[in-house]
């Protein structure tokens, strides 16, 4: 904890977790897509579910996906943005079992890929994880540049992926591997430093042998 | 991870450390903060400075932008400083001034404003409304006002690792609490007050706070909220004299937080932000949450 995260963040109230925090888990999924987002479907649970109107975390969570910041004076009007920008969304309500009280899943139509299909928490104090892409369970709070690399488990898939990174000079925070099946699908989630070769080397690790996606998110401190 | 430790946990120790090094408790978090965050003194200081700046822009929006209430009456904030301004006040220019402005800013919030949280989005009228207006009267240096900030920071940074800065942790006392508090610890650092008298403020707030619910009606953040920001204005203005005045807190103030922390865990959920108990669950309470979320979209 520092000093801003007591004296700030600065934002569009009037919650920081069912706004503020809402509006960084559109952020993530808009940074992962990489590209406008044409229709989107957003499903509440819990505690979002039942509060949203009140809190505008509908209209957080719209202009996150619009790329639009927590602190933005825009993120009132997200919804007449989405029409002028052409994004379509619908929002629903359906309980997830067992998660945490402030849950959205957002899956957003992709041009000539599957849809990216994420689960979100807003945990308090503007803060969010991400606790799954496409059926994959991570954990991931945004703060720093993020991978996400799919890949089949395969011997020194680490070290060809951190080979390209330190190629780069980026410097690795942290990291968690997942490996749903042995030789089958497993996920890399890799934190960095500097987040500025973002897509860079997202394009130079799609280039090596076994690895089937990369996401990138970019830091998301505010 | 590159995880940086904070190097004090309670209050005492962090005003040991500043007495040590012969500064204020606002110096010596800004010296702490440039290693840990290792960043430069100007690009921290100049970060601080923008919020200060949005706080000040969030007091001119509350008191100049139409309100978009749900519930409570629209534009109190706006209400209450033209009544301040016909010499009607009570509490007169000043101090009535502080009333019209920490209401202004958590009407702001609430209308889906841009707010600078301190600590939090539902307390975040205390803090600007108390440091903006005491700094117009004493015409306080702004770097003062930034290093006051600091001292703010330190103490909210405690509590938040103590007694929470969550309502739905803590109560209300740990929002509105942790305003006041933060709030009051600026204050008497910008009028000279001793480090032993800035830990003093802290205590007597939260002692005078202790307790205090979170029930907000339709879990909307405008009732009780909205008042209860020009309250923790005051308070903290109240123990911010009190502590400069020599008064002292028989309870240290690190056990005055374990014990505000006793009072947040023993309260019934109802209690602690969702809106199931208290003012919430009052036959009109009911009533203003079925006409929000019953609605037809």
């Amino acid at each position: 904890m520092n000093v801003f995260d007591i004296i700030g963040p600065v934002m569009i109230g009037p919650s920081s977790s069912h706004t503020a925090g809402a509006c960084r888990i559109g952020l993530f999924v808009r940074m992962i897509v990489n590209k406008p987002i044409k229709s989107a479907r957003i499903i509440l649970s819990g505690s979002f579910a039942k509060t949203y109107k009140g809190h505008g975390t509908d209209r957080a969570l719209v202009a996150g996906l619009l790329n639009i910041l927590p602190d933005d004076l825009r993120l009132p009007n997200s919804f007449e943005i989405a029409k002028s920008e052409g994004m379509d969304f619908t929002i629903e309500c359906e309980d997830i079992e067992l998660a945490h009280p402030n849950t959205v899943r957002i899956i957003a139509k992709r041009e000539g890929k599957e849809d990216l299909d994420v689960v979100g928490e807003s945990v308090g104090g503007g803060n969010i994880k991400i606790v799954n892409v496409n059926g994959i369970k991570i954990d991931i709070d945004g703060k720093y540049g993020t991978y996400i690399i799919g890949h089949t488990d395969k011997v020194g898939m680490i070290s060809k992926i951190t080979e390209v990174l330190s190629k780069h000079n980026v410097n690795v925070n942290g990291m968690n591997l997942y490996r749903l099946q042995k030789d089958g699908d497993a996920i890399l989630i890799v934190q960095v430093d500097d987040d500025t070769m973002g897509e860079k080397v997202k394009e130079e690790l799609l280039k090596i042998e076994f690895i089937n996606f990369v996401h990138f998110g970019k830091a998301m401190r505010f | 991870m590159n995880i940086k430790v904070i190097k004090y946990t309670t209050l005492k120790e962090l005003k040991e450390l500043a007495d040590k090094n012969n500064l204020s408790i606002g110096e010596y978090v800004l010296e702490e903060q440039i290693l840990s965050m290792e960043i430069s003194r100007d690009e921290i200081i100049n970060r601080m400075r923008k919020q200060y700046q949005v706080m000040k822009e969030s007091i001119n929006d509350g008191l100049n932008k139409p309100t978009k209430l749900k519930i409570e009456d629209q534009d109190q904030g706006k209400m209450f400083l033209k009544y301040v301004e016909s010499g009607k006040s009570i509490f007169g220019d000043t101090i009535g001034k502080v009333i019209a402005r920490a209401i202004a800013v958590a009407e702001l919030n609430a209308s889906m404003g841009r707010i600078c949280a301190s600590p939090t989005a539902g307390s975040c009228g205390i803090f600007p409304a108390v440091i903006v207006t005491m700094s117009e009267k004493f015409n306080f240096k702004e770097e003062d006002i930034i290093k006051s900030m600091f001292a703010a920071a330190g103490i909210g940074i405690v509590i938040a690792n103590t007694m929470s800065i969550a309502g739905a942790i803590g109560g209300c006392q740990a929002e509105c609490g942790a305003a006041t508090a933060m709030a009051a610890a600026a204050l008497t650092e910008l009028l000279g007050g001793s480090n032993d008298k800035i830990l003093n403020a802290v205590a007597i707030s939260i002692k005078n706070i202790e307790g205090l619910v979170c029930d907000p009606v339709a879990s909307l953040v405008e009732c009780p909220c909205i008042k209860r920001n020009a309250h923790g204005a005051i308070s903290a203005i109240l123990v911010a004299d009190m502590a400069i005045s020599g008064m002292n807190t028989v309870i240290p103030v690190d056990e005055v937080l374990t014990a505000a922390k006793s009072a947040g865990s023993k309260m019934d959920s109802g209690f602690r932000e969702t809106a199931e108990g208290g003012l919430a669950k009052t036959e009109t309470g009911k009533y203003f949450w079925d006409k929000i979320f019953s609605s037809k979209k």
